[in-house]
Parts: structure tokens; sequence; C-alpha cells
């Protein structure tokens, strides 16, 4: 892409001719809390999300620290139930969803269009708004109210059986729903009326097109989620039955609805962060992107696949033989696209000049994490196979090989790769590389070991088990704390980069797209001089 | 005409992008909308063609000519928000703000209407909430009791919606009386108009699945 337009000269560097970026005057909190800039908005929710990342992290090690041995002598059964519960639901909810959407993304879209900000300001913050308030509140009713349900709220547990605050987490997440529902607009409207002249469709970034789909699926999914906690909330407050069996309801149902959502809600996960994978591995390899339109229709397809394989979650509930062949037939066939993403990453290495910057590593980890990943889907998604894996530690590693190992990893690597342009920075590149090793050795450690333990049968949410179990435990514990090296190391250096780190220029890693045509950090409306686009996306050769 | 106004918000480089963006973002909304209903239908459908008879059945112990009265005015209603909007564009602030009237008189009176018509079943025991007495005098009160489930979480949920249209409508009628920058009103009504619009569709939904399919 080429700013031809631009009157900034990107080979100046330095912060002095910019005085005036996004960062510069109205630190008061008014200017933070009040701020309609999409970029400022972008690192309220980089703050949120990482408080409650080590939120969700610090009760996943308690549930390591648990099954370090076979009895269960740290945590009673129930405290178990309570902390993999506050675990997953603040991890899912309130981490993963709004991750790489609501910090990269916001701050990104609009420059990559060449847009001064999102269609909808105003909306943004008080998606960020909707976004603290649910969360709190839900956390505090998970904590406080004891909520055991685990994060997916199944009935007829949660409706008929828990004694804890069902009604106010489920409401909490119903709230934070609204803030996903937001953002999704805004990132639809946005790309379809911002973009600069001369972007057409096929001259997106894939990181615009990935949050395009998410936010599709965000619109569409969201409020199905929506009506079926509410629903939850209605049968605990009000008796109507619609999930309990004994007033005609069907719990099934819940599942059904329930996983309409959440089954593409992995993809809202996945999507962005395939997204980030395609630009670093596009500037690092200085290739462009091996089969772009390719790449484009597998986004799409994925954003459309992921709304009929739901039932693949039920495959043992009892649903019926017919749905569930068809079902596990539309999984196969989302594999497809998956891999035919990682065989183009793959291919736009091919004869690259491939440095492996912290970033690179980032995403090559993706790379190798996400296959494995999206192997082991296979596996689950395979009938008979299913009803010997479900419900055990195989089920818990190979979502994690997806969300962490895929999702999280592919986070901080957009983290580092904009980094630069996000602060103006440059943080230590020795450090970024230890941290970006200690999560790739610390994951694999955690979870493979997982997938062997699920194998021989260890079910999921259990706090006791066999001794037999206890050496695989014994790893994944090890591997857990390697892991947390991983995901605390950048918070140490990326802050100290804040107040030490060299000044990174406009554009550090020679990359192509035009968040990298105006200065670092961004001039308040990103670009002092709107661009015009005369080029295809990733002219790297 | 909204290109004379010359001054779009920061975002936007001129009038008819911000216009597009507006009447966009509603539509992604109402689709958002529709399917928070659409879980709702759904599960409604599948409990209709499983339990078919008793629904129907049940279907028979709601008040169809107050649902029919209600139809009629929530449609009307529908009519003077588009003669509303034309009015704005037609620059008739006193005839704007005549029909706007209109529009929320009768959606009040759709809102009280359905507030009776709930009363009439609460008195009927009806009313399967809150550990009430449900009294039903045909056959399988048990599936009936979901029918009512249904008609009180989607006529409630209705409600709400409507609720928040009013709300909006009244703010439109204030931002009418002002009558600063007509051309921003322009975009601003027909916004609000879509919503009022959906709100229409999904009761002619609820009014056709609740009430028509009767025995």
């Amino acid at each position: 892409m080429t700013n031809t337009a631009a009157t900034y000269n990107p080979g100046a560097g330095g912060s002095a001719e910019q005085p005036d970026h996004y960062l510069v005057g109205g630190w008061s909190l008014r200017g933070w809390l009040l701020t309609v800039d999409h970029k400022r908005i972008a690192w309220l929710y980089a703050i949120s999300i990482t408080a409650f990342f080590f939120l969700g992290g610090i009760a996943a090690l308690l549930i390591r620290l648990e099954l370090l041995s076979p009895p269960g002598d740290l945590l009673s059964g129930t405290a178990y139930n309570r902390v993999f519960s506050l675990h997953g639901i603040v991890m899912v909810w309130f981490f993963l969803i709004p991750s790489i959407p609501a910090t990269l993304g916001n701050f990104l879209m609009p420059m990559m269009i060449g847009a001064r900000e999102m269609a909808f300001p105003r909306l943004n913050l008080l998606s960020w708004y909707i976004y603290v308030v649910g969360a709190l509140f839900t956390v505090a009713a998970v904590i406080a109210g004891g909520v055991d349900t685990g994060w997916t709220f199944y009935t007829p547990y949660s409706s008929l059986f828990s004694n804890s605050a069902v009604i106010a987490a489920a409401t909490g997440v119903f709230v934070v729903g609204f803030s996903s529902i937001l953002t999704g607009l805004n990132f639809i409207v946005t790309t379809h009326t911002m973009r600069v002249r001369g972007l057409t469709w096929f001259r997106l970034p894939l990181f615009v097109w990935a949050n395009y789909a998410t936010g599709l699926i965000m619109v569409l999914a969201t409020p199905v989620l929506s009506i079926t906690l509410l629903l939850i909330a209605l049968e605990r407050s009000l008796g109507i039955g619609i999930f309990d069996p004994a007033l005609g309801g069907d719990p099934l149902l819940f599942q059904h609805l329930f996983w309409f959502y959440s089954h593409p809600a992995v993809y809202i996960m996945i999507l962005p962060a395939m997204g980030v994978v395609s630009e670093i591995i596009a500037c690092f390899s200085r290739n462009a992107v091996f089969g772009y339109i390719g790449m484009v229709i597998s986004i799409m397809a994925i954003a459309l696949f992921g709304f009929i394989v739901w039932g693949h979650h039920m495959f043992v509930s009892g649903q019926s033989l017919y749905a569930g062949i068809l079902f596990s037939f539309f999984t196969f066939l989302v594999a497809v696209p998956s891999a035919i993403k990682t065989l183009n990453w793959t291919a736009t290495l091919f004869r690259g000049e491939v440095r492996f910057t912290a970033p690179m590593i980032y995403a090559l980890s993706f790379l190798g994490l996400f296959t494995i990943g999206g192997l082991t889907g296979i596996f689950l998604a395979a009938l008979a196979l299913d009803v010997h894996l479900h419900d055990t530690y195989f089920v818990t590693a190979h979502f994690h090989y997806i969300m962490v190992g895929g999702a999280v990893t592919a986070y901080l690597g957009g983290l580092h790769f904009w980094w630069p342009k996000l602060t103006g920075k440059l943080y230590s590149e020795l450090w970024s590389k230890v941290a970006a090793l200690a999560l790739f050795i610390g994951f694999n450690l955690t979870f493979y070991p997982q997938f062997l333990l699920g194998y021989s049968g260890m079910p999921r949410r259990y706090h006791e088990y066999p001794d037999a179990f206890q050496l695989l435990h014994v790893l994944s514990t090890l591997g857990s704390g390697v892991l947390a090296v991983g995901y605390l190391l950048p918070l140490v250096y990326l802050a100290w980069s804040l107040w030490r780190g060299p000044n990174a220029g406009p554009n550090p890693w020679d990359a192509k797209g035009l968040e990298w045509q105006t200065g670092s950090p961004p001039p308040t409306h990103n670009f002092v001089k709107i661009p015009v686009v005369r080029e295809k996306p990733y002219a790297y050769k | 005409m909204p290109t004379s106004d010359p001054t779009p918000d920061m975002q936007f480089d001129d009038m008819p992008q911000q216009v597009r963006a507006g009447v966009m973002g509603m539509w992604v909304f109402l689709i958002t909308e529709l399917l928070l209903f659409g879980g709702l239908f759904a599960a409604f459908t599948i409990f209709r063609v499983q339990h078919a008879e008793v629904f129907a059945e049940a279907a028979r112990h709601l008040d169809l000519i107050l649902g029919s009265i209600n139809t009629l005015l929530l449609l009307t209603s529908g009519l003077f928000m588009v003669l509303a909007e034309q009015a704005v564009s037609a620059r008739k602030r006193g005839l704007a703000l005549w029909f706007l009237a209109g529009t929320v008189t009768l959606g009040v009176v759709f809102l009280g209407i359905k507030g009776f018509e709930w009363h009439k079943e609460f008195s009927h025991h009806l009313m399967p909430i809150l550990d009430l007495e449900f009294r039903y005098p045909g056959e399988h009160p048990a599936i009936a009791e979901m029918f009512f489930n249904f008609y009180f979480a989607l006529t409630g949920l209705h409600a709400v919606h409507m609720f928040l249209g009013l709300v909006t409508l009244l703010v439109m009628a204030v931002l009418v009386g002002r009558w600063r920058q007509p051309s921003r009103l322009d975009r601003q009504i027909h916004v609000v108009g879509l919503y009022w619009a959906f709100v229409d569709v999904i009761w002619i939904f609820v009014f056709t699945t609740l009430y028509l399919l009767r025995a």
C-alpha cells in the first residue's frame, strides 16, 4: 500500500516533528475517561482486559496447584468448582472475546483503512463502559455469590440446582454482550463506509477482513446468547420454565441456544488472531501473503460455517444421530478454510527473507499451536471418537491450544508488532524473545500432557484423581509456571520501554499498510494528510 | 437535502457519508435485535411443533379482539411515523410534531391495552410466573403453561422494546420542536423511524404466532 499523497515524511523519525500525537495533552482523568478517540479507547480496553487476564490467571494457577497431587487437599470440591468457574467466565467473556478486536482492532482498524475515527466514536466509548460495568458486576457476583456453574451456565444445574448468584452473573454477562455487539456494529459500519479513496475491498489488509468478519459474528450471534441468559434469569426469578423439564421445558434447548452463540464465539476469538498473524508473517518474511483472495474467502467461510457446527458440543447429549452426523460433517468442513489459511501462511514464508523478531516468534508459535489445536479438533469432530474423548482433559487441551496457544499468542504477537506504533517506543529485543520462547515452551509443557491425560480418561472439572495420573499433572503444573513467566515478562519490559525505550520512528519494521505511514504515536486524527491507496496490500516485493 | 449541511462530524468527509453510516448502523443494530427475538421465536417454534394441539388450544385463551385492536393501533402508529418523516423532509415543523404526537399516543395506548390484557390473564389465573396459581380450564395444563410462559416472555420483551422506542420518539419530538439544523433531523428521524418500523414488524410476528395460530 502506498501513501503518495501524505505530506508527512516517514524517513525523518523521532518525535520532534510530531508534537501533536494522541498521547500529548489531556492526561487528566477526564481526558481518558471521556475520550472518544479510538486509540485511547483501545488503551482503556487493553488495561481492563489485562487486569481480567491476570485475575483469570490466578484462578488458573490455583487449579494447577490443586491438581499437583491426587487427593483434593488444597481446595474443597466446592471451592474448586468456584475457581474453575471464575477462571472460565473471566477468561472467555472478559478477556478472550474483547481481546484483539477491542484493543488492537480498535486502535488499528480505522488507521488501516485511512479513516480519522470509527464511524461511531461515542458508541465506542459506551461499549467500554458497558463492558467494565458488566464485567465488574459479574466478577463480584461470581466471587461473592460463589457461582459454580462453569462458564457455560448449563441447565438444569444453573437454573434449578446451583445455590449461587447465577441470576446476577448471567445478567452481568448479558450486559457485557451489548458491548461486544456495539464493537461489532462499529467495525462493520466503519469498514463499509469509511474506507479511504482507492482502498477497495480486495486491497484491505487481512487484519481488517478478520475484524470485519468478527464484527459480523458479534452482531449475529451475541443476541442469541443474550436471550438465552435472559431466559435463565427469568426462569430463576419469575419461574418461566422454558428449560425446566418439570414445567414441560427442555434443558437441552439451552445447550442448543448457548452453543449457537458460543461456537461462533470461538471464531470471535480466533479470527482476529488469524488477522494479526497474517500481518506479522507478511512483514517478517518480506513477502505478500500467499493467496490473498483465498485468505479472504477462508475468513468469510470460517465465519459462515461457524454458525452451523454448534451441535458438535452435544454429540453425547442424546440429540438425534442424524443431527450428529450433519454437525460432524460441517465441523470437518470448517477445518478446510482453517487449513487453507495455515498452508498459505507457510507458503508465505517460502522464499521469504524470514527475520526472527519477537512478533515473528509469536506468529510462528501460533502457527504450530494452532495446527495442533486444529488437528485435535478433527479428532473431536469424529462422532465415535468423541464418545471416548468428550468431557475429558483432551477437550480442555484442544480448546486451550486454540484459545490460548492461538488467540493469546497472537494477541501478544500483535502487541509486540504494533507496540512501536501504539507508543512510539521500542522494547528490549532480547527480553521479548525470551518471553516469546517461554510462552511457547511453557504452553506446550502445560497443555500437551493434558491430551495424554484426557486420552487415558482423566475427566475435566475434577479436583482429585487416581495416582497414575500424577506425573502428567505435575508436568502440566510445572509448565504453567513457565507460562506465567512468559506472560509476566512483557509487563516488565513493555512498561520499561515506555519510560526508557528508544524512539521507534514511524515504521521501525519497514512494514506496509497505512498505519505505518503516519507518525508513531499517530496524530490525534491518525493522518496529517489523508492518504490515497494505489497498490495491492502486502506489496513487499 | 442532507448535502446542504456543510459540517459533518469530524470523522466523516461529507454529509452523505455520515448519513450512510448512520442508516447502516441502525440496520445492523436491527439485525442484532432480530436475532434476539429470533432465539425466542426459535424456541417457541420447537415447542409449537412438539405440542401443536395443546398450544393451539391454549392460544384460544388469549383475547383476539384486544390483540387485533393493538395490531391496528400499532400499524397506524407506524403510518404516522412515516408521515412524520415526510413532514420533516418537507420542512413542515408543526405537521411533523402532530404526526409524532400521534405516533407516541397510539404507542402508549397500545401499551395500556397490553397491560389490561395481562391483568385479564392474571385475574383468570393464566399467569404462570412468580409462583402464581395457574388454573387452566383445558387439557394438558402443564403444556399450556409453557405456552403462557412464551406468551409473557415474547410480549414482555416486545413491550420493553416499545417502551424504549417511545422514549426515543419523545427525544425526537423535542429535537423536532427545537428545529435546529433540519437536515440533521432528516437523518435522525429516519433512523428512529427504522426502529419503530422494526417494533411494528416484530409485533406482526408475535400476533401471528401467538394469537392467530389457534384451534
